[in-house]
């Protein structure tokens, strides 16, 4: 009974209690999902021959985007580990919003790889017990396996903790331990999954490298964190939200870790195919110089180097660092480089030339443009109800009716 | 072959379509529903066979006007087949190519091909990196250039069905690589593991001119495909398994296409095994393909 208040009440929170620009924001984002939407019905009812992959690049920017995301859902719950060493102050809140983001990212993941299957209504062949699953084959399987699981653990963190503070409840502090303990392995595991799906293939050699596991655990420790960087600042803004700015800056200096790891790693992996000169050095000419007249991904490429090495300086140096627009300007270009890494220039390449050494040209069709706004602006609605609701209840005192509201909170 | 004005003709033939279907909406739905729920095709029993495959063969009926015949025969014992190329008689026709699509029912709009025929430079060698596929010459051969056409190679290692997440593909008893249509999901996890790029995906429903249309079918083979699932060459499964030979081995002028049982000492394969030097594409990926490229002059 208790829940169900739970549940009208964040329902009441989501719909009614918000401010002007709130409601702006949902009516912005409803309008560019139904922009969306559109899009992808003209997919469902063609087929994905609206999108621009053909037989040669077969999978792409949806793929992209999906990879993309598993980052985010690793690194937004691998940032708890740094807040439980240096004991940065509102960690129950770092927890529940890292989490709420995790959770987020999770399903605009899955909507990705929905409207990139040819046949979405047949998914359940590829589940135990109903369908015939290829497990332990295939690393699909073994991927899906392992977004569920991280999923279910963030979701149900996330909801107990809320939950408990709801009803003025203590929470089970050893649970809660444990299962945060957990989503941290499940975090580097669903990320390792991922770049294994792309690892496992000898067919396509750009992908087929013992580095690209670390790449993606990097490059996600780059642009998981700048989302949450962003969203701290915001709410402490906009509520009681009390987070340092050491804490900040602390994330901010992790995060220059992470990016020269990832620098490292890319230079390492350069080195190794440019020095070496072998046929495969094709991907990365393709990538990087185009072949021929076929340089359609070189801005992209450099594109993403160039914002990433940016952000790195910006990073680096403490007095950009500790200047809050320097530093939102570097969180942005983090950002949009490894967006940028992750949804093109990380699977692309790996198509073209194709194993035949056929070259087509890919670029994202507006379908498929339209569909990924729809997905980030559902993944958005959805983690702003559910950041509305954390907010509601852990700084603005929502208490469930049978509770009084003056009672302390928690922690 | 739909058609894309938007005239008012086609939005009131639209229109009946609708009030059509609606009348039949009973029928078909519970078809629909049906084959919704329907099995991995290994997990079928007989029974279940024979009553999908005349189903299937009432609505191709009803989609192409024509009677199809869908066999699911199965793999004859005794067999696994193999094929072998001759490098040195290839001339880069494409008969081999036109033939595989007429027989296999593969979609002519967007066009889907099985086989690619890929020209290459004699001063280059195998290198796929510097061939082409596109070449369009008055005559072929052309000087200067030698023809390795591509298509499954039916691994004996095959990292397709290892990827696929649902078992939608797998290797019959006699070599061949099939795929399940009513059970692939369209992830397109094969065709990125695939090193020959021998899988094609329906990127939209096909179209097949109704008077080209093969009726004599292979459940696992030339039916015609859905939108939103991943073919490929099946040694023409349908026409393998009672004794005749692939199109593509039957219409090459030039003879440079051979196929037969590995496990029959007397077969050609055999004898090119033994008497000529082979080479297999990409053996460096360990695929251990049952496609052989020989020179046989």
């Amino acid at each position: 009974m208790k829940f169900l208040d739970f549940i009208l009440e964040s329902i009441k929170i989501i719909f009614f209690k918000g401010s002007k620009a709130y409601y702006l924001w949902i009516g912005a984002l409803l309008l560019l999902i139904i922009w969306g939407a559109f899009g992808y019905m003209n997919q469902l009812q063609g087929g994905l021959i609206v999108t621009h992959m053909r037989d040669p690049v077969s999978w792409a920017f949806y793929i992209g985007n999906f990879t993309f995301l598993v980052g985010v859902a690793a690194a937004a719950v691998m940032l708890v580990i740094p807040a439980y060493i240096y004991d940065w102050k509102p960690i129950k809140e770092i927890v529940i919003f890292g989490e709420i983001l995790a959770v987020c990212a999770v399903i605009m993941c899955i909507g990705f790889i929905m409207v990139d299957i040819g046949n979405p209504l047949r998914f359940w062949h590829m589940l135990p017990f109903v369908g015939t699953m290829n497990f332990p084959s295939s690393i699909l399987v073994w991927d899906s396996f392992a977004l569920t699981f991280y999923f279910i653990i963030n979701f149900i963190v996330a909801t107990y903790l809320l939950y408990c503070l709801f009803t003025n409840k203590k929470y089970n502090k050893k649970l809660v331990l444990t299962l945060v303990f957990v989503s941290i392995p499940a975090a580097i595991a669903i990320h390792t999954v991922t770049a294994f799906l792309f690892n496992a293939l000898p067919a396509r050699p750009f992908w087929n490298s013992a580095l690209l596991a670390p790449r993606f655990l990097a490059s996600a420790f780059c642009s998981g964190p700048a989302i949450l960087l962003v969203l701290f600042q915001i709410l402490r803004k906009i509520t009681k939200f009390e987070i340092s700015n050491e804490a900040i800056w602390k994330i901010a200096e992790l995060m220059v870790y992470a990016m020269f790891i990832y620098m490292f790693f890319t230079l390492a992996e350069l080195f190794k195919e440019y020095y070496s000169g072998t046929q495969h050095l094709i991907y990365w000419e393709y990538l990087y110089s185009g072949i021929g007249k076929n340089n359609a991904i070189v801005s992209y490429g450099w594109s993403s180097i160039a914002m990433g090495f940016i952000a790195f300086l910006l990073f680096l140096i403490p007095r950009t660092r500790k200047n809050f627009i320097t530093l939102n300007i570097g969180a942005v270009l983090i950002y949009s480089s490894v967006y940028i890494e992750k949804g093109i220039t990380l699977i692309i390449p790996g198509f073209t030339p194709d194993v035949l050494g056929q070259i087509y040209v890919y670029s994202p069709s507006i379908t498929e443009i339209q569909t990924a706004v729809m997905i980030f602006s559902l993944g958005a609605l959805l983690f702003t109800f559910m950041v509305k609701i954390a907010i509601a209840i852990i700084f603005e005192g929502y208490r469930s009716r049978n509770v009084n509201r003056l009672v302390e909170s928690l922690t | 072959m739909q058609d894309k004005n938007n005239s008012r003709r086609t939005f009131l033939k639209n229109l009946s379509t609708t009030a059509l279907s609606t009348i039949l909406l009973s029928g078909c739905s519970s078809q629909a529903v049906e084959e919704f729920f329907q099995r991995n095709f290994r997990e079928l029993s007989k029974s279940d066979v024979d009553r999908i495959i005349n189903k299937l063969e009432d609505k191709y009926f009803l989609k192409y006007g024509k009677k199809f015949h869908v066999s699911a025969e199965p793999a004859m014992d005794e067999t696994e087949f193999a094929y072998g190329l001759d490098l040195s008689r290839c001339i880069g026709c494409r008969r081999c190519v036109h033939a595989c699509v007429k027989e296999n029912n593969q979609s002519r709009e967007p066009q889907i091909h099985w086989i690619q025929v890929l020209q290459m430079d004699k001063e280059k060698g195998i290198d796929f990196s510097h061939s082409n596929v596109h070449y369009n010459p008055e005559l072929v051969p052309e000087e200067g250039h030698f023809y390795l056409p591509v298509s499954c190679q039916h691994c004996r290692n095959p990292q397709c069905i290892a990827v696929c997440p649902a078992k939608a593909t797998w290797q019959e008893p006699d070599g061949i690589v099939v795929v399940d249509y009513n059970w692939c999901i369209g992830c397109r996890y094969c065709m990125a593991a695939c090193p020959y790029g021998a899988r094609h995906f329906n990127w939209a429903e096909p179209t097949i001119p109704v008077e080209e249309i093969n009726t004599e079918t292979h459940y696992l083979g030339n039916r015609p495909r859905p939108k939103g699932v991943v073919e490929k060459c099946t040694f023409c499964v349908q026409r393998v398994r009672k004794g005749k030979y692939p199109a593509c081995v039957e219409i090459c002028p030039v003879g440079s296409r051979k196929f037969g049982n590995l496990l029959d000492p007397d077969s050609e394969i055999r004898y090119i095994l033994e008497n000529k030097r082979v080479l297999v594409l990409k053996e460096e990926l360990n695929t251990e393909p049952r496609f052989y490229y020989f020179y046989g002059v």
